[in-house]
Formats: structure tokens, sequence, C-alpha cells
């Protein structure tokens, strides 16, 4: 019996609906032009580095990163900059990006482009976080917070376990699924470049027990080398949860207002991973990446591997198109994910998925009077009481006394939301109240 | 069209509705047991429970609030139900009617309805019209298993009430009962007791507990601590007085103890938030149980100590706040 892994304080069983684990990743047509916002990260945004008429190849640098918390952008295409300006994103707000009209193929030359799998790791840990510096590397789980400044460990700290976030706890997503399933040793040489920048020999690659065949491969395939091991995970709503996975891991909380690094531990998503990889050995900027499209709308659910910039538009085109039956298309997952407002938003670094969902079971129910069951309570895994939140929010109470009620601590996970049997958005409430927090 | 909302896009499809059905039906057994012990007139008593507070709900939402008509979210069926367990099957139809009255009206309704109200209204219900009719509510029809009509005149005691007499000598009026008086431990479990038509049988109402934990409508921790803070306390005070008043087991079987730490106890409203304060109060409502029935002058404490407790809920809720995580142990 091998044991299994989880974090003990609140937590949601939701419905699975991975549909797509057995698709194998296919690699997306690419569009006739790409949009790529200068800001797909926490942080400013990057400083733009082409104008309009030039011509890029694909993985030329587009917009280099401004101060330390930011990201170099780089193109996915060939072809040329048609337009750079402020355009509306998947949820409606403009955002300044760079339109590309694509013409060709044709990559930087110093890209390996060959399948080989690169085992020699022959450099020094600051050529290594220089490389994922200039491939604009950011955590690709979601938050989007730039990758070489958590793997540079500040003055007077130490790393003592990287943790490799392969949950995936999200329903209908099996992008990070499919990655550990077809690049499974990529994965676990990306660890490894990991280990060796952090100066530590010390990799958990941490899958959740629904993905039986990403645990077969990488548990074989970590045996033959020094410092990356598997470990499994219960299947739990939000396992994938920074905090959570190292509680379930280490068995440590991470307390209040601490960053992973204060107690020796790093985590990154696989996706992130694998493109650490890609960028130090085998010089490829993250331009593409894999974003599954699913949900109970989609006619062909599947997972791709798409330019960053694509529309999702052109993404939802492959795999069947929209019909009348879809009422809500979400970017990410259904958690944690948003609505999308406009289809020619394009695929950013974040995208993991793009789910079409029908009326039903994701329709948002209307809300009725809280009937004080506590629920929420007993659903949060940050232990917070979001019932208490929302009637600080509702009443207008003072700051002070949000941030008593730790609100600011909330990881907005949607599970009081979620249990809600009243249907109250008490997620709405908390964002609320953290932003009230924020702004003092 | 494409719509827009904040996430999460996926709700749980357990919504209040739901859960209430779920009490509803945690409730059956109990209603089985009555008719079984008590015939038909405890078939009366429900009915007219439950139709009285459903109408008063309804009335007020349609013609005094005017607002959405709330009787289908089930909680006051469940109201309903509950007034009726708590009642004698020789009620009659009118003062159960002034019960649902003072449970949907003014209990409920006028703090606001569903998740407002600060008392438990079947309990408030009961409270008043135990206070009211005195007479009526401790009338106790004798139960005779499977009898379809209760014969006039035949009643008899609850069990707490010859409890509460044994060894008392004093009054020349009071009725004297002996030990061997008292119903066996395993009437007492099966409901062939004297009492309210719901109360009596302890096994209709472990079965709608174990119903209610599958479903996961509520948490294990208000009735295990309320009836574990009865049993210890009589346990320790009878071990120290050797009183047989205070018989422990006795204590747990009888009176309604078990109908009020598993379901009234329990309302969600009327109850505190987070396990800290449900194992506060269900301590609390515990400790004023045993306290009532050892030394006031009723036999039976459950209802007034579910109703104190409800009143420091607000305040248990304030202070009774779990850690959060990353907080010091």
């Amino acid at each position: 019996m091998i044991k299994k892994f989880t974090f003990p304080m609140g937590g949601i069983h939701l419905a699975k609906h991975k549909v797509t684990t057995d698709c194998p990743t296919v690699v997306a047509d690419i569009p006739e032009f790409v949009s790529i916002p200068i800001k797909q990260h926490i942080g400013s945004p990057a400083k733009i580095m082409v104008s309009k008429g030039d011509k890029v190849r694909v993985g030329t640098l587009l917009a280099d990163a401004d101060g330390i918390v930011s990201a170099d952008v780089h193109s996915s295409v060939s072809g040329e900059v048609t337009k750079i300006e402020d355009l509306p994103g998947a949820s409606g707000y403009e955002e300044k990006m760079i339109t590309i009209k694509v013409e060709g193929d044709s990559w930087e030359e110093d890209i390996d482009r060959s399948e080989d799998v690169e085992k020699e790791i022959n450099l020094t840990p600051e050529e290594i976080i220089a490389k994922i510096r200039s491939a604009g590397i950011v955590g690709m789980g979601g938050a989007g917070y730039p990758t070489p400044i958590k793997t540079t460990i500040p003055e007077g700290k130490k790393a003592n376990i990287l943790i490799v976030n392969g949950i995936e706890c999200e329903p209908f997503l099996t992008a990070d699924d499919r990655l550990m399933v077809e690049k499974a040793e990529q994965i676990i040489m990306g660890a490894r470049v990991l280990n060796r920048a952090l100066g530590i020999q010390n990799a958990v690659i941490a899958i959740d027990e629904n993905k039986p065949r990403a645990i077969e491969i990488l548990t074989a395939l970590s045996k033959l080398y020094v410092g990356v091991n598997v470990k499994i995970c219960k299947t739990k709503y939000p396992q994938g949860g920074e905090k959570q996975l190292i509680k379930a891991i280490t068995g440590q909380e991470l307390p209040l207002g601490k960053l992973p690094i204060d107690i020796g531990c790093i985590v990154q998503n696989v996706g992130t991973v694998f493109a650490v990889y890609e960028a130090v050995l085998k010089n490829k900027p993250l331009f593409e990446r894999v974003v599954t499209v699913s949900g109970d709308g989609c006619k062909h659910p599947g997972n791709y591997l798409v330019r960053i910039g694509t529309p999702i538009s052109s993404l939802i085109e492959q795999s069947g198109g929209l019909d009348e039956n879809v009422h809500k298309i979400v970017m990410g997952g259904p958690m944690m994910g948003n609505a999308v407002v406009n289809l020619s938003a394009p695929v950013t670094k974040t995208t993991s998925g793009i789910l079409l969902l029908q009326d039903g079971e994701f329709t948002k129910k209307e809300a009725s009077s809280c009937i004080r069951c506590g629920k929420c309570a007993l659903a949060c895994p940050a232990g917070l009481r979001p019932f208490a939140i929302k009637q600080a929010v509702s009443f207008n109470d003072t700051v002070e006394h949000m941030r008593k009620l730790h609100a600011g601590d909330c990881i907005e996970c949607g599970c009081c939301a979620f249990v809600c049997p009243a249907n109250i958005p008490l997620l709405d409430y908390c964002k609320i109240a953290k932003q009230e927090i924020r702004k003092k | 069209m494409l719509k827009i909302s904040t996430n999460p896009h996926v709700q749980t499809s357990r919504d209040t509705q739901s859960l209430m059905l779920d009490v509803v039906i945690a409730l059956m057994p109990a209603a089985v047991a009555a008719l079984m012990f008590f015939g038909i007139d405890a078939l009366r008593v429900i009915l007219t429970s439950v139709a009285g507070c459903v109408l008063f709900e309804y009335l007020a939402c349609r013609y005094w609030l005017k607002s959405k008509n709330t009787t289908t979210d089930y909680s006051a069926i469940i109201t309903g139900l509950l007034l009726a367990y708590n009642l004698p099957s020789s009620m009659p139809c009118w003062m159960i009617l002034i019960g649902c009255f003072m449970a949907i009206i003014v209990a409920k309704i006028c703090f606001g309805g569903l998740g407002k109200n600060i008392f438990n209204p079947a309990l408030v219900g009961r409270v008043f019209l135990f206070i009211s009719f005195p007479v009526q509510m401790t009338v106790w029809p004798v139960p005779y298993f499977l009898k379809m009509v209760s014969p006039d005149g035949e009643t008899g005691a609850t069990t707490l009430r010859m409890l509460k007499s044994i060894d008392v000598s004093s009054s020349a009026t009071s009725k004297m009962y002996s030990l061997s008086d008292l119903p066996s431990y395993l009437d007492m479990f099966l409901g062939n007791v004297g009492g309210c038509i719901g109360e009596v049988s302890a096994l209709a109402l472990l079965l709608g507990f174990g119903y209610m934990l599958y479903r996961r409508v509520i948490t294990w921790h208000i009735p295990v601590y309320y009836l574990g803070t009865v049993f210890i306390m009589t346990a320790v005070l009878y071990f120290l007085t050797g009183e047989a008043k205070f018989l422990p087991l006795a204590h747990l079987l009888s009176g309604g103890l078990m109908l009020g730490a598993i379901f009234m106890a329990t309302d969600y409203t009327t109850s505190p938030m987070t396990v800290k304060g449900q194992v506060i109060f269900a301590v609390g409502c515990g400790l004023l149980t045993v306290i009532i029935r050892a030394f006031s002058a009723y036999p039976e404490g459950v209802s007034f100590a579910i109703l104190i407790m409800n009143a420091l809920v607000p305040l248990i809720d304030k202070y009774a706040i779990q850690r959060c995580y990353g907080e010091k142990k």
C-alpha cells in the first residue's frame, strides 16, 4: 500500500469531468494573426522592443522584463508586427498587445528543435536562472508569478525541497496530466535543473491519485535519477493549492504572512518545470503551452499544444466549434477560471484550459438567504469563516475587522461558494474584502 | 449569447431545499414510531401541526410580507414535525394551531424568516404551549403497541416524572414511584413509554441521526457532545449521591433528549457555525439539561436548555473561532 498524502483542513470533492485524460496532445493550427499581451504575469508589464512593421521569428524577443517582478515576452510565430495597441482580453479589460501577422514558421536558430531529451547539465545556478529569466518563464499553474524570482533564494534563506505540482485538481483540466505522461523525462530533467539552481538534491513530484498513468511513468523514471521522487496525493480540491500541497508533502503549515521559501519550500507547476527544461537545455523561450479544450458543450474535447497569442476562437473552431447550447466559456478550470467575454482574446502563458459549458450543472443558481449551516467554514482550506467575511463586507465593516477575519489569507479557491446550499457568492465577498485590505 | 459570471462556475447540488428534505426524511422513522405507539391520534397531531406551520408561513409570505413563497424550502414542514413530536397525542387541535402560530409567525417570521431567527421555532411553540396549557401538555396517554385508538382517561407518567419523584417523600400530594415502576431500558429504547409522540423512540431518532450523518446534513459533534455531557454528568451525580433519580442511562433514553440533541440543537440557524462553537453549545445544552432535570421543578429541561443556549449563539459565534491555516496551534 502506497502512502497517499493530503491536507487536513477543509477541502471538497468535485466531479472530475476529466474526459480528455486519454487524448494525446495535438499540435494546434497556427492562426493567421496572434495577439501577444505584454503582461501575462504578476508584476509590471514588459517593455516593448519591437515596432510596427518589424519582421519577427518564432522565439524573437518582443518585450523585455521591466524590473525584477516582470517577465520577457517572446514571439510565438514568425511574421510581421502589424499592431501594438490596447485590445480587449478574455475578461474584456483592455491590455497592451502586440499583434503579428503570421508568415510561415521560421524559428530562431539557437532553439534546439530536436526531440532528443537533453540530459547534461553543466551550467552554474546563476546561468540557469539567467536562462529562465531570458526565456520569460512564469508560473504556468495560473498565478503567473515570474519563475526566476522564485528560483533565486533570498539572502540568509535555504531551500530544502522542490515540490513539482502535478496535482491539477480542477475538474476538466488534463493539460498537466498529458504533459507528465508525454514529457515525463523532460519534466524530471527540468526538476534536476531546478534542483541544481537551488543547490539541493530533493525534488518531489506530487501527483494526484486520479492520474495513474502519470504516476506509473514518472515513478519508474524517477528511480533512475538521484534527487527526484514521486509522491501520490489524494484527490481533494484544492490539493494543488500551494499551501495545501506544502502541508500534504512536508507536513508543515506555512505560517501566516510567510513565503514558502521561509520554510525551505519551492513549489513549481509541472508545466513550469517543463518550460524550465526547454529554456535551459533546449534554448527555447516560453511561447507555447498545453491547453485543454473541454466542457460539456465541447464537441471534440482534447489537449492542444498552442502558441501563445492564438485567439480562443481558433482553438474552439479546432475542437468542433460553438453551438447555441453553450452558454458560458471559461478560461481555466470551473472553480478558479474566469468567464470569457471576448472570443478573439488570446491564449496566454497561464491559460490551462478553455471550457465550453452548457446550461444546467454549470449555471449559476440564484442566491437565497443564509441558513447558517456553517458548511463554508467547514470547507474552507484556509480555515476562514466566509460567512463572517460576507457579513463584514455587506455591513461595510472596517478594514481592521476584515483583517481580523484573515480575509487577506483567502486563497480564492471557491470551496465556500461551491458548498453553500443557499448559493451565496461567498468568494465574491472574500475578494472584495481582500481588495479593501489591499487598498489600505 | 454568452453569459458571464464570477467563479466558481460549478456549485453543489445540495441546496437548502435538498438539505431540508433530508431532515424531513430523517424525521420519518420517529413518525412511524409515533403512529405505532400512539395510534391515529399521533397522525392527527402531526398533520395538524405540519399543516398549521406551512399555512401560517404561506399566509405570512402572501399577505403580510408580500414576498416569495418560502414554504417550498421545506423548513416549515420540519418546524411542524418537530412541534408535533414535542406534544402529547391527546393535544387538542386548536392548541396545536396556537403553537404553530407562535413557532412560525412569532419565532420565525418576526425575526426575519429562515436563517435569521434566534430561537428554534418549534421549541418556542412548544414552550409557549407548555406554559399556557400545563395540564394538557403533561397528560401522557399510555402507549400501547400498535393500538389504533387511545382510550380516554388512560394516562401515565413519563420516565422523567417517575425519576423526579423517586426517593422524594416530603410532599404528600405527589405520586410516589419506586424503581420497579420504571419502564425497562428496552422499552425506553424502542419507545414503549409515556411521553410526547416523537420523543419516545430513541431507536427511531437514532435511525434519523444515522441518515443525516450519511447524507452529511449535519456533523456528529452537537448530538454526541450533548448526549455525552448529559450521560457523564448524570453518571457523576449518580455515583456521588447514589440517588436513583440520576440513573444515567434512563436520562439518556428518556424525555426529549434524543429528539432535542439530534434534531433541535442541530438546527442550522440556531446553532453556532463553527465546529468549536458547536461543541461549546452542545456541552452547554447538556449541562443545562441536567441542571434543570435534577434541580428545578420541571422534570424535563431539554427545551429550556436549548432555548437558553440559542440565546448565547451570537456570543459563541463571536468568540469560538476556528484556527486558520498557518496560525500557531
